[in-house]
């Protein structure tokens, strides 16, 4: 059983849609888990369906939603590390993996939770991704805790082979129904029933069932 | 934000003349229009606090509008607005709603810096 989990972030909703089953499955057993949340998404461009964000009121809510998603999976910490959205691949690397390093030290996760560095699209992803496995390769081996990458480019199966991580998470869909609906202004434009409060689980086979019933992950073999 | 009324996006727009103000400019499809094959090119920009100086600011279309704001060596132009606010900060915010409601375009000014 793990001792602790860390999950590493760059966007308020990341947590969910790709892991929040998972989250709320260790959460569940006993397991904490610590969040480190790199930016409050300031430039989506979803503003909620009918909209009901502006690109000046986006962070507040969506920092508001943040937390109640966190407590919809059962997240113990949130750590926010204040950065902008969209800016991540252009700040100083190393900075950025002194601050996930010095974490790392003080939370002593089993398990960290993050983006797969080149697989995951947005490109915040994949440089949030790429600091935080430096900042973990740069443990002793020993010291270094086991990491679980999401990654969901088009071609990642393709590239990667398949996950070995396949996460049946049906018995929490309800958790993570719970912290998608708390994703409002984000959640409404895909799945407007969920979002506002419709609470049945879908029964045909679309991507919002798939998403509820399991979670994948590559484990990350450092070189 | 409530649809375009142009007379008051004009009216703010005059306030803001002959003024360093803060400029927020941004377009954008989505960061994943490639990643969900709504497009074959992912494309955005964003200028959050340029300080900028217009001497004449005009809205103009009749919905979606476009707004060009002239300053002595350039301008800024935007196109697709369809909603607008005054903030309780006095700042205007403009921007361009698709049928989904999502963002494509903003232009907001203000007299004070922006957050970061």
């Amino acid at each position: 059983m793990e001792q602790h989990v860390l999950v590493i972030f760059p966007h308020p909703d990341d947590e969910t849609f790709g892991c929040g089953g998972t989250i709320a499955q260790f959460t569940q057993t006993g397991v904490p888990v610590t969040y480190v949340c790199a930016t409050l998404g300031q430039m989506g461009r979803n503003m909620g369906k009918p909209f009901f964000a502006t690109r000046e009121s986006l962070p507040n809510i969506r920092e508001a939603e943040l937390e109640e998603a966190c407590q919809a999976l059962g997240i113990q910490r949130l750590i926010k590390l204040g950065l902008r959205d969209k800016t991540i691949e252009f700040e100083d690397p190393e900075l950025l993996s002194a601050r996930i390093e010095q974490i790392l030290q003080e939370v002593r996760p089993s398990l960290v939770l993050t983006h797969y560095p080149g697989y995951a699209v947005h490109p915040d992803h994949n440089a949030l991704g790429e600091v935080t496995i430096l900042a973990i390769s740069r443990l002793p081996v020993q010291e270094r805790p086991m990491v679980y990458v999401h990654a969901f480019a088009r071609d990642c199966q393709n590239r990667l082979g398949p996950p070995d991580i396949i996460n049946d998470i049906s018995a929490l869909s309800e958790k993570k129904l719970a912290a998608i609906r708390a994703h409002r202004s984000q959640s409404q434009v895909f799945f407007p029933r969920i979002a506002n409060g419709q609470t049945k689980k879908p029964s045909s086979k679309n991507s919002l069932s798939h998403m509820l019933e399991r979670e994948s992950f590559w484990t990350y073999h450092f070189s | 934000m409530n649809p375009i009324a142009k007379s008051a996006v004009q009216s703010a727009l005059d306030h803001f003349l002959n003024r360093d103000v803060y400029l927020h400019l941004e377009t954008t499809n989505g960061a994943y229009a490639v990643h969900k094959q709504e497009s074959t090119m992912t494309v955005g920009a964003y200028i959050r606090n340029g300080r900028i100086c217009f001497g004449r600011g005009v809205i103009t279309g009749e919905g979606p509008y476009r707004v060009g704001l002239k300053m002595e060596i350039g301008w800024v132009y935007a196109e697709g607005l369809t909603d607008f606010e005054i903030d309780q900060a006095g700042r205007l915010l403009l921007a361009g709603h698709d049928q989904e409601g999502r963002l494509a375009v903003a232009l907001e000014l203000s007299f004070t810096p922006f957050d970061l």
